[in-house]
């Protein structure tokens, strides 16, 4: 009996690896066919400006509001930790080191995952469902170049866009509760945050965040491509992707921060 | 020589299966489908929900790929064909969905006009032109156009499903279902359409149906599919007489017959 029971907790242990190496696969061949399309004519520009509107312009908002807030908290918090040992000067490097380098791409890549991810996912699995990707298909046209390449174009470009907007307005709520809350004198403020920022800095925020894009507009557009049928099969793959590309981002993240800054 | 050769041409069909099997796991679909659509013919396959005719035409159109058997095109064996050649291929189709699969992010005339704008690359003007011709071809006001999918009755979009599938001029056009969730009268309509617009572009068309009145009103031939198998096959004027009895069940729609019986021995089986 135990040893039946301990052949079937090995056996659903291997099941579930075995699942999970299939969908890594699948994923991994989804994307290689993805980038290939990038470079293959014939290219879709007007759909694809269309996409940097929707997955760039439209996430604005969203981006700045979470830059600002996250900015605003920062130097609010920093300040009580560090009046403890008389390190309020530091308060400056800790939010523009923080913000450009970690979480304006971070936050920013999980706020897109829940709005264009999902929005991807179920747009794309609604054409499924209702066979629009099959009529694609019927009239010569290839959904890859039609619908996926468009997205992660968009994606990979905008994401460092937002983030770059995201690190100025981030910087600029650091800098407006310290200055008005905190009483600390405009020009010091200024001087510590320029004196310690540099390019790579934000390079590597940059970078990280076209990761992210990738991995956002991806994960949207694998799911969406491969959803269920019905309501259920379209709600699936929302939630997948979203969940997905959050994890996804965090664990790349970690990579992208050792291999630059180790 | 030549005469011969524009003979040879002539007797291709222009669709041809030959054992054609397609598993789902454990779920044979399709068991060994031998097919032949004539050029210029309208051929109907009939047969109930769940015995393989939409996968029938997913494996014609490339969308999935049989696991054994062939299937020709024009002469031209296409079963494993992918990429740009399969894209080169498309340009002989139309389809008409069964739920019309309308683009709903585009407006009435771009979606009649996307084969012409996209597959074919015609300027956008000029597609737009032939759209709207088509648009009222299929019985519809040239206003239509600048409406979105989602504004139109079902009946509405299964004319503009069919103005896109013919926008083209195709060699070969499907038909899924095209009658189903319309009022019989709508119905009559489109298998009209369809049969006036099959005849107009001198096109091969092949159907899958359950309604028996579409199917006699659109075949020239009849295919009925059973359990992955085409059983029976004729012209239309013969379905009456086949002498086939799961045929003769179909068209007339009896709870009692040899198809019922065997999906009830199916299921005490399984309990």
């Amino acid at each position: 009996m135990p040893i039946a029971f301990i052949f079937n907790f090995l056996e659903s242990i291997g099941h579930s690896l075995y699942g999970l190496c299939a969908a890594i696969g699948r994923i991994f061949i989804f994307a290689m066919k993805a980038v290939s399309h990038i470079f293959m004519p014939p290219f879709f520009a007007r759909i694809t400006l269309k996409q940097f509107m929707d997955i760039g312009f439209y996430s604005l908002p969203v981006v700045g509001m979470t830059a600002l807030f996250t900015g605003m908290v920062l130097a609010l918090q920093s300040y009580t930790g560090f009046t403890r040992f008389n390190a309020e000067n530091a308060i400056a490097s800790v939010v523009v080191l923080s913000i450009t380098r970690e979480l304006a791409p971070v936050l920013a890549g999980l706020m897109v995952a829940g709005r264009v991810g999902a929005a991807i996912a179920a747009e794309i699995g609604t054409m499924r469902v209702t066979e629009q990707i099959d009529a694609l298909v019927t009239l010569s046209v290839n959904p890859f170049k039609y619908l996926i390449v468009p997205r992660i174009v968009a994606g990979t470009l905008m994401l460092p866009v937002l983030v770059l907007i995201g690190d100025i307005i981030g910087i600029m709520g650091g800098y407006l509760v310290s200055v008005h809350a905190l009483d600390f004198s405009v020009g010091s403020y200024l001087k510590q945050t320029y004196e310690v920022l540099e390019s790579a800095d934000v390079i590597s925020g940059l970078v990280k965040a076209a990761a992210f894009g990738f991995i956002v507009t991806l994960m949207g557009c694998y799911h969406g491509f491969n959803s269920g049928r019905g309501a259920q099969g379209v709600g699936a793959a929302t939630t997948n992707a979203v969940v997905s590309a959050s994890i996804l981002i965090l664990i790349s993240n970690y990579i992208l921060t050792q291999v630059f800054f180790s | 020589m030549n005469a011969d050769k524009t003979d040879s041409n002539k007797n291709t069909p222009m669709i041809k299966m030959t054992n054609v099997k397609k598993s789902f796991g454990t779920k044979h679909v399709l068991c060994g489908v031998n097919l032949e659509v004539q050029k210029g013919e309208s051929l109907v396959v009939i047969g109930g929900s769940g015995t393989g005719k939409s996968v029938l035409l997913k494996n014609i159109l490339g969308m999935m790929e049989p696991d054994e058997g062939t299937i020709e095109v024009d002469g031209e064996v296409t079963t494993h064909i992918k990429g740009r050649a399969r894209v080169e291929l498309m340009h002989k189709f139309g389809m008409l969905f069964q739920s019309a699969a309308l683009f709903d992010s585009l407006p009435v005339w771009e979606n009649v006009a996307f084969g012409l704008i996209h597959g074919e690359k015609m300027p956008k003007a000029q597609a737009r032109e032939i759209a709207i011709e088509k648009i009222r071809a299929v019985g519809l006001s040239a206003m239509v156009g600048d409406l979105f999918p989602a504004e139109l009755s079902g009946g509405m979009q299964k004319r503009v499903g069919l103005a896109r599938a013919i926008a083209t001029s195709p060699e070969i056009i499907f038909f899924d279902e095209p009658t189903t969730g319309l009022d019989p009268i709508m119905a009559d309509v489109i298998n009209d359409l369809i049969c006036q617009s099959v005849k107009e572009l001198g096109a091969t068309a092949l159907s899958i149906t359950h309604d028996m009145a579409s199917a006699r009103k659109i075949a020239d031939k009849v295919a009925m599919i059973y359990e992955g198998k085409i059983i029976w096959c004729g012209k239309v004027d013969e379905l009456d007489n086949s002498g086939n009895p799961y045929v003769d069940q179909f068209i007339h729609g009896r709870a009692d017959g040899p198809i019922t019986k065997h999906s009830d021995f199916v299921q005490k089986k399984s309990a």
